[in-house]
């Protein structure tokens, strides 16, 4: 991990619960107390009833491939994986999710919209697991 | 607001376009203000309302020694300008200004006196996009079109023709920074830039800038220049982050801004002579000629593909050449706006002939917000 050059999220006070779930392993969202709306990014309050009661749960870290990019103009620190797919999972609870894919060929034949995929937590600091998707099952 | 309250009467681009190399930024706003004060007579001390984005409006009105009772530091991306337009409009009509100078200056290629891109680590977008390696609007602008393609069938080819007739027009165009035309074939086998997309589907990068001049429409007689007038005028905004999009297949931002402008325009879509859509990537044009209702749902690739939108179609788009083959600064929305200003002025290159109702409608971000103005030279 030392050795880690990419982008490495800085959590703030808000979003710190959602950090220390992935580090725990769980992908957590936010439902409104008042609505159960479920909420992401982050934030507490809810954008559509505005009730600043809202409560953190553990997702099933299910859902599908919603769309995606690969992209073979590599950030910095992507260098070695390119060209590497960028996307999208819409998960079970609604919200959609900015991923990498894992365990699976970064190619349009293998990445097949809809497909179901798993979250997994891959760890890129003393701190902070990034939550990424593979296919279910995979 | 009022319909042709207000005009466009000074309007211009920076003399030189493309690779600038030898102008930093608040040089580029610099020359195509003073550009467009010659255009329509005016001096510095005739402007008292100034907007910009990118750049402070403070320094564009202290560069160019202008003392303004009306500012707009509005910056929602590239359809900015749009947004300073429809804000200009109604403070000229409420009386905070007389006269509104609008600058767009970028070195989007050079990067002389140029920002740096890239989001901070904790805010929302360096949390939850930049992580997973998104590289700038190529890798992220991208990123609904497989999604818009699996639900309503758009082909490669036709993502592509895109590009193919926006060359058409840029093969018109003297300025225009590619005028070679291309074939579906050519983009199609052009260089891979984050699939689907390839290098043809995306816009350039290049220096260069423009501004507009604004004033009551009581006064545009006075000018010497032909007035455009503000006919119709809509903004709004969606998302900062393009992951959080609602519809992967629809821009929220362009239904409510189109829709705006069309009902304070009260015209229809048959009315409309001339169209501008900013086209920072291939699959922009077909968004918006749905979100706009100039097509129905799934049908705008076919619309395009079909030559609705070629010189001599029915529906003349992106007659520069557009943000893929004219120029793409980086906030390009000024440059649709300056095109619609030639077609009604009637001294565009490739002038769509007796043009009197044109739109620009232009995106900010990645599908994080919108503007739209309809303009008229018919009082």
């Amino acid at each position: 991990m030392a050795d880690y050059r990419k982008p490495i999220p800085q959590p703030t006070p808000e979003t710190q619960p959602f950090w220390d779930g992935t580090k725990a392993g769980e992908l957590r969202l936010q439902r409104c107390d008042a609505c159960s709306n479920v909420i992401f990014p982050p934030r507490p309050f809810c954008p559509r009833c505005a009730s600043r009661s809202v409560s953190w749960f553990k997702a099933t870290g299910k859902g599908k491939l919603w769309s995606y990019v690969i992209n073979h103009r590599p950030a910095p620190g992507f260098e070695q994986e390119a060209p590497y797919a960028i996307a999208v999972v819409k998960l079970d609870e609604g919200p959609h999710m900015m991923t990498n894919i894992v365990d699976c060929p970064q190619t349009p034949e293998a990445l097949q919209l809809d497909m179901a995929m798993e979250v997994v937590f891959q760890p890129v600091s003393e701190t902070i697991s990034l939550p990424k998707f593979r296919p279910a099952g995979a | 607001m009022k319909q042709k309250s207000v005009a466009i009467v000074g309007a211009a681009e920076t003399t030189q376009m493309g690779i600038i190399p030898d102008m930093s930024v608040i040089e580029l706003h610099a020359d195509a203000a003073l550009n467009a004060m010659a255009d329509c007579g005016l001096k510095p001390s005739d402007i008292d309302g100034v907007a910009t984005a990118g750049e402070s409006p403070v320094a564009v009105a202290h560069h160019l020694g202008i003392t303004p009772t009306y500012v707009d530091g509005t910056s929602v991306g590239g359809c900015s300008f749009m947004l300073h337009v429809r804000h200009a409009a109604a403070a000229i009509n409420e009386g905070l200004a007389t006269t509104v100078l609008i600058t767009h200056g970028e070195s989007g290629r050079s990067r002389v006196g140029a920002g740096r891109f890239g989001p901070a680590a904790a805010s929302l977008q360096g949390q939850f996009e930049a992580p997973y390696g998104a590289s700038g609007p190529p890798s992220m602008f991208t990123i609904p079109v497989l999604r818009y393609m699996k639900e309503l069938g758009l082909t490669h080819e036709q993502l592509a023709m895109v590009a193919v007739v926006q060359r058409e027009w840029a093969g018109m165009n003297p300025r225009a920074s590619f005028r070679d035309p291309i074939t579906v074939e050519d983009v199609l086998n052009s260089r891979m830039i984050a699939y689907p997309f390839r290098l043809l589907e995306c816009c350039l990068v290049t220096d260069g800038g423009g501004a507009l001049i604004l004033t009551s429409a009581s006064r545009a007689k006075d000018f010497p220049t032909k007035p455009v007038y503000i006919l119709g005028t809509g903004e709004s905004t969606e998302t900062p982050m393009v992951s959080q999009m609602e519809d992967f297949t629809s821009s929220k931002a362009f239904r409510v801004s189109g829709k705006k402008a069309f009902d304070e325009a009260g015209i229809s879509h048959a009315d409309v002579d001339h169209l501008m859509i900013y086209d920072a990537f291939a699959h922009l044009p077909i968004y918006a000629l749905e979100d706009l209702g100039f097509c129905k749902r799934g049908e705008a690739a076919g619309f395009i593909w079909e030559g609705n939108t070629r010189p001599g179609g029915k529906l003349p788009l992106n007659t520069n050449g557009g943000g893929l083959s004219y120029m793409h600064s980086g906030m390009y929305g000024m440059y649709a706006l300056q095109e619609s200003v030639r077609q009604l002025r009637g001294t565009a290159p490739a002038q769509v002939p007796g043009a009197k109702i044109s739109i620009s409608h232009g995106v900010g971000g990645m599908f994080a917000a919108s503007g739209t103005i309809i303009m008229t030279n018919e009082k």
